[in-house]
């Protein structure tokens, strides 16, 4: 009861710090897209630069994300950036190398040969090829690792209130120091709330993206 | 049309087809046969350079296909495989306009022809041009694949085991049904096959292949009546004279104007009429000239009365369109020597027996 007057007396400032939250989670994921997809397709073409390129974002995901953070500071001190947005930025593009990178390659690589094959004999090229036939077939299990990515980003995010970046995890922070429940609760439950809305909101666009003739 | 010359490819110390000389004329349907591992395919493959000869010239229509870009090369040939490999998240139209739209046809056009080509591997477009390939059965999809290879209308097409993925029912429909088809379009084809029997119903030619070499090259009824060595004498089978049945018609075979009677004839002129010709049965006709039944000669000899009163069922029949095999299977069916045969619509047109057809399988071995 408490933690409820808490949200209805402070929904200005949480939507604040939501909004701040997306806003962090968006521009890394909308990174992470933007590397991870191309990254995923050209490994494609070699299985040990596959292997490598792997090994390296399953590394990325082992760090802690507060040591993560913890390592940028004196990186990104350099140029004046060593708290705040950008390095919880960096460190979510990091974290989403690995889903979408994964989740892209083993897509594109498990496309059927034989369709590649009658692509490729009726005179696509490379490029058409991956532009008609492949990337339409392995939308789906891209856009499930984008998926993963924004949910884990979602999570992570709460973790940069720790770095100055703002944002949902702030009210957890200062729950925890602050021994007070109500923001602590409130912290939680809109982190999950987003993390939800947003896997829900990519699910239905996932369906739409999908051919009809890839359904199950 | 499509000629080979001296076409080589070694994949590094091996040498998968060495040398092969061959030229498929056109409106020919070429069938490389041969055991797997043979090079068959990887000849195939080379007219639309999915791999390129390390030596050798393919030419198409006189002109020499290493001058034509790759895939501008490929746009122009038509291409099925055996595992048909339509686009799952195409529909069937889309599946078939791929060509037309990487040749930059207007979409009205393309639709148009999706559409036509539908009707023509007897598929339905109203039912079938908007689904997708899930919806489909194997035969069905594959009749697709075929309509797709034949969209910008290619002269030359090529077929790696187009049918072997299909169940042996469908797979003799589609066959015949891609024959009509044939007899109609009379595109090039170069057909890859394992199976001697699709082979010699399918093929104007057959090129025997064996460890990359171009063994015997051949219209069908030469290779299997003359196989230039034991290779492809075992290849094509100890039984191949009676493949050779697949490859002859009925109506080449039969004696026609054949003596016949009447059912208001009289018993003597039957009788009479077979002694002429030295038969020991006669074919009763309809008023019409339909085949209706037999009379024997010892039913007939020395009785009075009419034909309609002593005549028999005939055994069996034969369409005079059917091949040598069908007759062969109809007289083991019936116990019989010989076969009335009829056209289409029953009229009786001749006779065919045991001795005309072996005569006519021995004469290809007389002749040498």
């Amino acid at each position: 009861m408490q933690t409820i007057n808490f949200i209805l007396a402070n929904l200005p400032i949480i939507g604040q710090r939501t909004v701040e939250h997306i806003s962090i989670v968006g521009v890394a994921i909308a990174i992470a897209i933007l590397t991870g997809v191309p990254i995923g397709i050209l490994i494609t073409q070699s299985k040990a630069a596959a292997d490598r390129v792997l090994y390296v974002a399953s590394i990325i995901m082992t760090i802690p994300s507060i040591a993560l953070f913890g390592l940028l500071i004196p990186i990104l001190s350099l140029i004046g950036q060593g708290i705040g947005y950008l390095p919880a930025v960096i460190a979510l593009v990091l974290y989403s190398q690995l889903p979408i990178i994964r989740n892209t390659y083993t897509a594109i690589a498990n496309v059927d040969p034989a369709l590649r094959e009658a692509a490729r004999g009726m005179g696509m090229t490379s490029l058409q090829r991956l532009l008609h036939v492949e990337i339409p077939i392995a939308l789906p299990v891209i856009i499930s690792g984008i998926r993963n990515a924004v949910v884990l980003g979602i999570a992570i995010g709460a973790i940069a209130t720790y770095i100055g970046a703002g944002g949902l995890g702030t009210f957890i922070s200062r729950g925890i120091s602050q021994t007070d429940i109500r923001q602590l609760l409130t912290g939680a439950f809109a982190v999950s709330l987003l993390a939800i809305v947003a896997d829900y909101s990519l699910l239905a666009l996932q369906r739409l993206l999908t051919s009809p003739g890839l359904r199950n | 049309m499509i000629r080979l010359d001296r076409v080589t490819k070694a994949f590094g110390s091996v040498v998968a087809v060495d040398s092969v000389d061959m030229e498929v004329p056109a409106g020919a349907v070429c069938v490389l046969l041969g055991p797997s591992g043979c090079g068959k395919t990887t000849t195939m493959k080379m007219i639309n350079r999915l791999i390129a000869p390390s030596s050798g010239k393919i030419y198409i229509d006189g002109r020499d296909t290493s001058g034509i870009d790759d895939v501008q090369l490929r746009r122009s040939i038509g291409y099925v495989i055996q595992q048909i490999g339509l686009f799952p998240n195409k529909t069937v139209e889309d599946n078939i306009r791929v060509v037309p739209d990487l040749l930059g046809w207007d979409r009205k056009r393309s639709r148009a022809r999706a559409a036509e080509l539908l009707r023509l591997v007897n598929l339905d477009p109203a039912i079938f041009l908007h689904r997708y390939p899930k919806e489909l059965s194997g035969g069905q999809q594959q009749r697709v694949g075929v309509a797709r290879a034949l969209a910008a209308d290619p002269p030359v097409l090529l077929m790696d085991e187009p049918f072997g993925a299909i169940d042996p029912i469908n797979r003799e429909v589609i066959q015949d049904e891609f024959m009509k088809l044939q007899a109609e379009l009379k595109k090039t084809v170069v057909f890859v096959s394992h199976d001697i029997d699709e082979a010699v119903k399918m093929a104007s030619h057959i090129a025997i292949f064996r460890e990359g070499r171009l063994i015997q090259y051949d219209k069908p009824d030469n290779i299997l009546a003359h196989p230039l060595n034991a290779f492809v004498a075992e290849f094509v089978g100890s039984d191949r004279t009676l493949k050779r049945l697949r490859l002859i018609k009925v109506g080449d075979v039969m004696l026609s104007e054949p003596p016949r009677v009447r059912a208001e004839d009289s018993l003597d002129t039957a009788a009479a009429l077979m002694e002429e010709h030295g038969h020991i049965s006669i074919v009763m006709v309809g008023p019409r000239g339909r085949a209706r039944g037999v009379v024997r000669l010892e039913a007939a000899r020395g009785k009075k009365g009419l034909v309609a009163e002593h005549v028999d069922k005939l055994p069996g029949l034969v369409n005079v369109q059917d091949d040598l095999r069908t007759a062969v299977s109809t007289m083991f069916t019936h116990d019989v020597t010989w076969l009335a045969c009829v056209d289409d619509d029953g009229f009786y047109k001749g006779y065919i027996t045991q001795r005309g057809i072996t005569h006519v399988l021995g004469a290809a071995y007389r002749d040498r």
